[in-house]
């Protein structure tokens, strides 16, 4: 820190990211409500602690490599170079970069911020597999897609020396696709071979509704999401850089927040597109779904991730209309997929964040055609083929088919789905039990004293 | 002496990086870090092995079932 200016530069962007790491856990908070509303009675506790033991698997997993492959695969590797070893060195968990430093005041915030985001890509593919998976399976599938799968997308696609973004215009400024569309295939690769939870579907393949045992709290976890969404928004940001730090072909001496790629955002304008997209997407899915309360909620989150990969650089009313289109695709399709291909996702994770994100992506392709997806120059423009490739990347080649591929090994070592009679007596059956038993003993042992 | 070298605040930060004990130990800690993460795996799925398989041993099981299968 040479100046008093640059001091301040950096003791706000550290501020600024820890602030925004905080607002995330709301986001894991949300979800892990919403799940354990939307299971039974008989599977709380396994389906809430399956969603916490994310956070220490999915921290010190990316504290080990996750960090690591940020930084050392943007150019694939071996697509438009090679491993960029140089570039990852603060990032090796053994570095001094990597702890206690005083000379650094920001690599810690932001390998928070990014893990943050890896908590939740494998918290959407968790609530999509309750009351069936075993909890250890699921584990090894989140540290899968928490600290290597999405993290491999946020290189190619999600940095400003990626190669999707060199060579194909990407643009995801707050992440259709890298966390989104990634997350749903992932889960929906899982889901195929995981199975349908007992009872989801009629001896003529027509699918039950399987009511949320809480509602109400189903409602209050998406709210708490919608809370954590807006910390996710400001740490896509960098928030305040100088021309001269960028380096690109910006002119002038103003200095700008940016977006991942460093190219010049707001956080006005994002805030302006976060609101309108949530109020698109609800509104869309309450009319949809006709005033279907779990709907609209997840209507309002289908709606911020269908635009959220040109919410830098949308209207707010274009914001508007593509988070209404994206909500009334996911909610369709949740339908069409689960009556057609039998698929159980329980809380509709697949739609809303997967054909949500995909949809977003390709949208932003028209939308944004032609402009710069990057400051620096020889980059590629945004352009509708480099979107619906890096749809199909995202969704289809790091999230379905890495998901696809662990569970079947995992199924095929057995260890994938619990047994019939397990799911059927409930996956809390011992730890009930043993409550049941130490109220029975406590309320005698109290009796005993009257 | 001090187990991180700094024995006084006495110091020009300018100049002052990494402050934790036992530098140079760093890549041990990343092995025994990375072995404990692989333990847990290992442990969970033994603890949750011996978790099934007393549900499915259990007596009276259908009749259970039926009890919590009703309270939704």
């Amino acid at each position: 820190m040479g100046s008093n200016i640059d001091a301040l530069t950096t003791i706000f962007t550290e501020f600024y990211y820890w602030v925004t790491v905080v607002f995330m856990f709301l986001i894991h908070v949300g979800f892990c409500l919403y799940e354990v509303a939307a299971s039974r009675r008989r599977n709380h506790m396994h389906t809430l602690m399956k969603n916490t033991m994310v956070i220490p698997l999915v921290t010190v997993t990316f504290f080990f490599f996750g960090w690591w492959i940020y930084f050392a695969f943007p150019n694939g590797p071996f697509i438009n170079g090679g491993i960029n070893f140089d570039a990852a060195t603060g990032a090796r968990p053994w570095d001094p970069a990597m702890g206690t430093n005083l000379g650094d005041h920001i690599n810690g915030v932001f390998w928070a911020a990014f893990l943050l985001f890896s908590w939740t890509a494998a918290s959407i593919v968790s609530g999509s597999v309750i009351e069936r998976i075993r909890s250890g399976a699921f584990w090894i599938l989140a540290v899968v897609i928490g600290s290597f799968a999405w993290i491999i997308d946020a290189s190619w696609g999600w940095h400003w020396d990626g190669w999707m973004v060199k060579i194909l215009g990407y643009h995801d400024a707050y992440a259709s696709g890298v966390i989104h569309a990634i997350a749903g295939g992932f889960a929906l690769g899982v889901l195929i071979v995981l199975g349908p939870r007992l009872g989801k579907f009629r001896k003529d393949g027509s699918p039950r509704d399987i009511p949320p045992h809480n509602p109400w709290l189903v409602t209050l976890g998406l709210f708490m999401i919608y809370t954590g969404f807006w910390g996710f928004y400001a740490a896509c940001n960098v928030p305040l850089i100088s021309p001269e730090v960028i380096d690109g072909q910006i002119t002038g001496v103003t200095w700008t927040a940016t977006n991942i790629y460093l190219a010049p955002t707001t956080l006005s304008a994002i805030t302006f597109n976060f609101l309108m997209s949530l109020a698109g997407g609800m509104m869309m899915a309450f009319v949809v779904s006709k005033g279907d309360a779990f709907w609209t909620y997840s209507g309002g989150l289908a709606g911020i991730i269908t635009a959220s990969a040109g919410n830098d650089l949308y209207h707010p009313i274009q914001a508007m209309f593509i988070a209404g289109i994206g909500a009334w695709c996911a909610y369709k399709l949740h339908y069409w997929v689960e009556r057609k291909f039998k698929i159980d996702d329980a809380v509709g994770a697949v739609a809303v964040h997967g054909y949500a994100g995909f949809i977003g992506l390709v949208i932003a392709g028209f939308m944004l055609w032609g402009q710069p997806s990057s400051p620096y120059d020889g980059y590629a423009a945004i352009n509708p083929l480099g979107q619906l490739a890096g749809a199909v990347i995202m969704f289809g080649v790091l999230g379905f088919l890495p998901g696809f591929i662990v569970a079947k090994i995992l199924n095929g070592m057995g260890i994938l789905r619990i047994p019939r009679a397990v799911e059927l007596a409930g996956l809390d059956f011992e730890a009930s039990e043993a409550y049941e038993a130490a109220v029975a003993e406590v309320n005698e042992a109290d009796k005993n004293m009257v | 002496m001090s187990t991180n070298g700094i024995e006084s605040w006495a110091v020009d930060l300018a100049k002052t990086t990494a402050v934790y004990p036992f530098q140079g130990m760093e890549f041990i800690l990343f092995l025994a870090g990375v072995a404990f993460w692989i333990w847990w795996h290992v442990v969970q799925f033994r603890q949750e092995k011996r978790e099934i398989d007393h549900v499915t041993d259990a007596s009276d099981l259908s009749s259970k079932s039926k009890d919590l299968i009703d309270k939704y």
